[in-house]
């Protein structure tokens, strides 16, 4: 791996962390518990640090290390996460971001400016430092443990277990003999040394000689567990004290099987007995006095205390805990990939699917049945692989919804109102590249919401309403496309204001009727505005409509729910996929068209009245077009017509077609810009028999027919009408 | 228990010694230590010697050495020397061992 493929990995990595950490800050400021949220801040700048270390990036390591040094003192509880230490915080992880953007576009060396906001900030966080040196100087006089056995000590009794045994008073009156166990160890290898600790012997007058005074120090050379060794002196009763420390060669050993043990539990007292380096007895023993102490302390420092586990041992253990820790707040096990390989990836799968209907067209025309039967099972192959890569193009709106979390937290800072964010539908999918265009809009739309939407403090209270504003953010799947909606509880749209300015620039004449949606509808327009103040964030009427022109680029569409007082919706409708659908064709005459099988309800016979384009759908008006009229097809239509009825959103249509051809998987084959202005089509695909088939664009069709028939509604009562809404 | 010309108090101990005797046996061994500075024990005829036996002869070593009398451990029968090897107790009682030749 080349130094620059390096070098990406990190920016991309750094990049996660930051985002992680700018989370855990902002849950922080309101958390109960803050300890593991303090941890994961902690550990993302810790890492960083060491990343930026490998690469030489020594301001980055410079200006780590002292938010990592401060994060310290926070994780041991002397400093306080409060909301003022949360904001330098958070500036701070800005700044590292722009270091980390700085080496993204290859300028290693910071530049002035960002040094000297660099300082700035570091100040800051000294600060904070030295105020907490204080309470540390009180800490001194840690307990020196006298560690019996260094690593690095005598080499010939490195490779022995130690064994450290103090019977107990009534060993003897309870019919055990210390010999027994000792005889019975010497069986599990060889004594190398032994030596009897006598130091418990009183004095002769006040000695009682049925009681057990003595203790051992045994060194063994063995092959056995922990475990078996501590299982000689099974039966030496509670009173036992028992001290069993493996050989070195051993600790070794301990570390690599912690570090290569499956990613399941993570706790450090099962890592550890797992491992072999402690016992199911030894850890209830920790375990009770870690109950008995408060506040509980770590277990691995109890074991570390006690000798019964070697430190070395204990920090592999940690570490391990803390890379499965880490692997499951990833959720799920992930690999990078290039999006480059995916797209291609995507392609070949298309081409594999016009293929695959080529040989199934043969297929059904030849005789052979098998021929049919493996052609079909070949078909339903492709589809599961087709369903399967476009699944990972999709990613989790999720990541994109966090975003939004510091905005609110800044910006209503900012402007002085209290708004809280409040987040469902996280695990939605959609494509990466919805997912990467819709996060502009969706940030305008959040930001009009605080600005517009919510009102004032003092406005809330006065009219009876919480103080703390809320803007929502949901995601939801609906028949092929996903639904984005933000809203708010603030004031709503004022529609007889939207309506005034509309009718003063002249987007529509005074006498229309016109629905509350499509007057909400007018925001979109250019330049439109009804703010009275310009504000830094909104209200220049720059927005809305590049909000909407984003939205219908990506095959989209907008609309806004709103009631006077109570609140605001803005939905975003998206198409789920963009390369390979699920289709239906149609046939009017020679020419095929495909529909996208999802924005179909049902398929029924063709009645109507005469000279009225409408039909009655099991007591529901259904409005429609012809195909045929559409596209100007030539020929005579069929005797027996269809209708397909289409459904987007909540309106529904019906298209007049010759014939129904049935369900084919469409590969979404662009059309060239020349066929842009082209109304009601949204690209083409290729048949089996290798002619090209138009793909029909739903959402335009069913405006067009409820315009038609809103015209010819308008026409029939007398009156004139404009065509309201921009031209498709 | 005899004493000799020379002061010094010859104890021997036949059979086990072992918890059962315990209290008999450390009587006995104080007694010694009582009457001179210079004991010797005899434990050809020990049978079994288990811990409290062993005690006891620890607590005799430490007494000793506490009074600066001398205390030597003479003959040890098999059984002796099972544990004293068993214990790597030589060092510390300092007498010479002599391995009897199996009977």
């Amino acid at each position: 791996m080349n130094l620059d493929q390096a070098l990406l990995t990190f920016i991309d990595e750094a990049r996660e962390l930051l985002a992680d950490m700018e989370n855990a800050l902002l849950a922080a400021e309101e958390a109960e518990d803050k300890q593991e949220l303090i941890n994961a801040i902690f550990r993302a700048a810790h890492t960083i640090k060491g990343s930026s270390g490998l690469f030489s990036l020594d301001h980055i390591v410079d200006f780590t290390h002292v938010v990592e040094s401060l994060l310290d003192r926070v994780r041991d509880g002397e400093v306080d996460m409060d909301g003022q230490l949360v904001a330098l915080l958070l500036s701070c992880c800005d700044h590292m971001g722009l270091m980390i953007e700085a080496v993204a576009r290859g300028e290693i060396a910071p530049d002035e400016q960002t040094s000297v906001k660099g300082a700035d900030l570091l100040a800051q966080l000294n600060a904070y430092l030295n105020a907490s040196v204080q309470s540390l100087t009180i800490c001194a006089g840690l307990e020196e443990v006298p560690s019996m056995h260094r690593i690095d000590g005598e080499t010939d009794e490195s490779d022995h277990w130690h064994i450290l045994v103090r019977f107990a008073g009534d060993t003897l009156k309870n019919g055990m003999d210390p010999l027994s166990f000792i005889r019975y160890l010497g069986t599990l290898g060889t004594i190398t040394d032994i030596n009897t600790l006598h130091n418990a012997l009183p004095p002769a007058a006040e000695m009682d000689p049925e009681e057990c005074y003595l203790g051992y120090q045994i060194a063994l050379l063995s092959q056995h567990s922990k475990a078996d060794i501590e299982g000689v002196f099974e039966f030496a009763g509670e009173n036992c004290r028992l001290r069993i420390v493996p050989p070195h060669s051993k600790i070794s050993e301990y570390v690599q099987m912690i570090e290569s043990a499956p990613n399941e539990s993570a706790r450090i007292g099962e890592l550890l007995v797992r491992c072999g380096t402690l016992t199911e007895a030894e850890l209830d023993t920790a375990l009770n006095v870690q109950k008995s102490i408060n506040p509980p302390p770590l277990i691995g420092n109890i074991l570390v205390e006690q000798n019964t586990v070697h430190p070395v041992v204990v920090e592999a253990a940690l570490a391990k805990q803390k890379q499965i820790s880490d692997m499951k707040a990833k959720e799920n096990q992930s690999i990078r990939v290039d999006a480059d390989k995916l797209d291609h990836l995507i392609n070949l799968i298309g081409e594999l699917i016009i293929a695959g209907a080529g040989v199934n067209l043969v297929s059904q025309r030849s005789a052979n049945a098998e021929l049919q039967e493996r052609t079909s099972r070949l078909n339903s192959l492709v589809e599961d692989i087709r369903d399967s890569a476009l699944q990972l193009r999709m990613i989790k709106i999720g990541a994109t919804f966090k975003r939004f979390q510091r905005v609110v937290h800044d910006v209503s800072k900012e402007i002085g109102k209290d708004i809280e964010l409040v987040i469902t539908g996280e695990d939605t999918e959609l494509d990466k590249t919805v997912v990467e265009q819709i996060g502009d809009p969706l940030m305008h739309l959040v930001r009009n919401a605080l600005d517009h939407g919510i009102e004032p403090t003092e406005t809330r209270v006065e009219r009876g309403k919480s103080a703390r504003g809320t803007v929502a953010l949901n995601a939801y799947h609906d028949s092929g496309h996903i639904v984005i909606t933000v809203s708010d509880d603030g004031g709503g749209l004022k529609r007889d204001k939207i309506l005034a300015k509309a009718i003063e620039r002249g987007l529509v004449d005074q006498h229309q009727s016109l629905s509350d949606e499509e007057v909400f509808g007018l925001i979109f327009e250019p330049g439109f505005s009804t703010a009275d103040q310009i504000s830094n964030l909104s209200g220049r009427g720059v927005g809305m409509d590049v909000v909407k022109r984003n939205i219908t680029a990506l095959r989209g569409s907008v609309g806004i729910q709103s009631e006077e007082g109570i609140g605001t919706t803005v939905s975003v409708r998206l198409p789920l996929t963009l390369a390979i659908i699920d289709g239906f064709l149609v046939q009017s005459s020679d020419s095929v068209f495909a529909i996208p099988l999802d924005m179909i309800e049902e398929c029924v016979a063709f009645t109507s009245e005469i000279g009225h384009d409408y039909t009655d759908l099991r007591g529901e008006v259904l409005p429609f077009v012809r195909l045929r009229e559409l596209f100007e097809v030539e020929g005579e239509p069929a005797r027996r017509e269809n209708i397909v009825v289409l459904r987007h959103g909540e309106l529904k249509v019906g298209l007049v077609v010759d014939r129904l051809l049935g369900e084919f998987q469409t590969v979404i084959k662009p059309l060239s810009k020349i066929f842009s202005q082209v109304k009601c089509i949204s690209g083409s695909t290729i048949l089996g028999n290798g002619d090209v088939a138009l793909i029909l664009d739903v959402p335009s069709l069913v405006k067009l027919c409820i315009e038609k028939e809103k015209t010819n509604t308008n026409l029939n009562s007398g009156s004139s009408s404009n065509y309201l809404l921009e031209s498709i | 228990m005899t004493i000799d010309e020379n002061g010094k108090t010859a104890l021997r101990i036949d059979g086990d010694m072992t918890i059962y005797r315990a209290h008999e046996l450390m009587q006995q061994l104080l007694e010694a230590f009582g009457r001179s500075a210079n004991v010797e024990i005899d434990l050809s005829g020990v049978t079994e010697l288990d811990t409290a036996g062993l005690q006891l002869l620890m607590l005799a070593k430490k007494v000793a050495q506490a009074n600066s009398t001398e205390l030597h451990l003479t003959r040890h029968s098999p059984a002796v020397l099972d544990v004293f090897e068993l214990l790597d107790l030589a060092p510390f009682f300092g007498d010479q061992l002599v391995i009897q030749p199996s009977s």
